[in-house]
């Protein structure tokens, strides 16, 4: 009885609503997918002076690699288009990833390398956070333009031109790959320094 | 006359060395005609990324052919949203003649000195099908027909591009001079080497596919097509047959050598 009382009567709203750790997992697995097999299709004809290692990749060859990469970029987009309308609908995309200001970022950059940042509550996101979440999400967009040109240059004609071409389409593809790989090495090692943002991710608090 | 305008390189007499490498290059094609090996390949490997990434395992057929039936049956959506997304009006960017990727690069399933060697005297392009008239053409008969030109890039399912020129006769001009079914849904193409590949009707009567007969103002040669290979610069490479030497309009979807080994059947740009 008195155990029961003691438990607070509404529970706290939970740091990460269902629906954004849902995105979130979601998201995290379409961008696995998505690389690795794009890092075969690479491969097959590397832009640059290496290759990725195959163990690395997805698909077993072109082929198959091409048919994974293809099948998630649905799960990408879709993904991604309920998150951006969730998260515009209900606010929650400009109260935590904005205000963002230069001022503010150097603020938190210095503190950062001072090594006295603070992100005391899970959900509340310091200068830095909001600008490395939207540069993710800026580099996710240019991931997606720039597929939409590879996959259809001649239906796309208007994304292409913005793009510069079917040629240029492809390094940006590939830089926002390695500048998304870069956010989801730090996001990761970070998550990883503060357990309980994990925890937060999966369980909700 | 008509003997110099359609000369083409003949293959000299090999050299030892030459022969060595014509043998690895034979071996290979015989290695890539094997698609069920690939598969097999493809299973496993395909099975391999997703323990790795699930963490759990997906052992026996069940789980392998499961996972590659779901592979397959969204390309097949893909197959219908390209459908939805072509747009017979839109065009393929040109290019001028200063922006020509020379050499073009050699393309296919063999290596360039296995490429087959068509006789133009024997040659005869078969025409079957929803069709009205089934009279084989001979080449000469072809290039009696309005040509056009253009330049345009090629872009290879492996990523890489390259721009070409190429000329010839305008698709939709020779299935109307055929009497083809022009509602059908598919035109397939057999070829000299083996290869063979399909298309939408949409596509085969876009304004930019061509029955090409040249390349950069020559005969078409033996490399990139002789005597003659579409091109549909609103299809990625694998779907630009070469040495064509049969075509038919169908309303059953015909597969392709790459296709049928799990290349996207539209694959369309």
């Amino acid at each position: 009885m008195s155990a029961l009382a003691a438990s607070p009567a509404v529970p706290a709203a939970p740091v990460h609503a269902a629906w954004l750790r849902l995105c979130h997992w979601a998201n995290a697995l379409a961008v696995v997918l998505m690389m690795a097999s794009g890092w075969r299709i690479y491969n097959a004809s590397p832009l640059f002076g290496f290759t990725f290692p195959p163990g690395w990749t997805l698909g077993g060859w072109l082929g198959g690699a091409l048919q994974w990469h293809f099948a998630a970029m649905w799960l990408l987009v879709a993904n991604g288009l309920v998150y951006l309308a969730a998260g515009i609908a209900g606010g929650g995309l400009r109260r935590r990833l904005l205000p963002l200001s230069p001022a503010g970022l150097g603020h938190d950059l210095r503190a950062a390398l001072r090594g006295r940042l603070q992100h005391p509550q899970a959900g509340r996101y310091n200068q830095l956070q909001r600008a490395a979440y939207l540069f993710a999400l800026a580099v996710l967009a240019a991931l997606v333009m720039s597929g939409l040109v590879l996959w259809k240059p001649v239906q796309f004609e208007l994304l292409r031109g913005l793009l510069g071409g079917y040629e240029a389409a492809r390094r940006v593809h590939f830089f926002a790959m390695a500048a998304l790989l870069a956010f989801v090495l730090g996001h990761a090692a970070l998550a990883l320094l503060v357990p309980r943002t994990l925890v937060a991710m999966v369980r909700g608090r | 006359m008509e003997n110099g305008f359609f000369s083409r390189p003949r293959p000299a007499p090999l050299a030892p060395a030459e022969e060595a490498a014509a043998l690895k290059a034979a071996r290979a094609l015989l290695a890539a005609r094997l698609p069920s090996s690939r598969r097999g390949f493809l299973r496993q490997l395909t099975l391999g990324g997703v323990a790795l990434l699930s963490g759990c395992s997906l052992r026996g057929d069940d789980g392998g052919d499961s996972v590659e039936q779901a592979l397959m049956a969204i390309s097949r959506f893909n197959d219908a949203a390209q459908g939805w997304l072509f747009d017979p009006a839109a065009l393929a960017p040109t290019y001028p003649g200063s922006m020509i990727t020379r050499p073009f690069p050699f393309n296919g399933f063999y290596p360039e000195a296995l490429a087959p060697v068509v006789d133009e005297a024997d040659y005869q392009l078969e025409v079957r099908g929803r069709v009205a008239d089934h009279r084989p053409w001979r080449l000469a008969q072809l290039w009696a027909l309005p040509q056009q030109e253009q330049i345009t890039r090629h872009i290879c399912v492996e990523g890489w591009s390259a721009i070409g020129r190429w000329g010839g006769v305008p698709f939709a001009e020779f299935l109307r001079r055929v009497g083809a079914d022009l509602g059908a849904r598919y035109v397939g193409f057999e070829c000299a080497d083996g290869y063979y590949t399909a298309i939408d009707m949409p596509t085969a009567l876009h304004p930019q596919t061509l029955m090409a007969l040249s390349y950069d103002g020559q005969v078409l040669p033996r490399s990139y097509g002789f005597p003659m290979k579409l091109r549909i610069p609103t299809k990625l490479g694998y779907k630009n047959p070469k040495h064509v030497r049969a075509l038919f309009v169908t309303d059953r979807r015909p597969g392709g050598y790459w296709e049928d080994q799990g290349y996207n059947w539209f694959g369309g740009l």
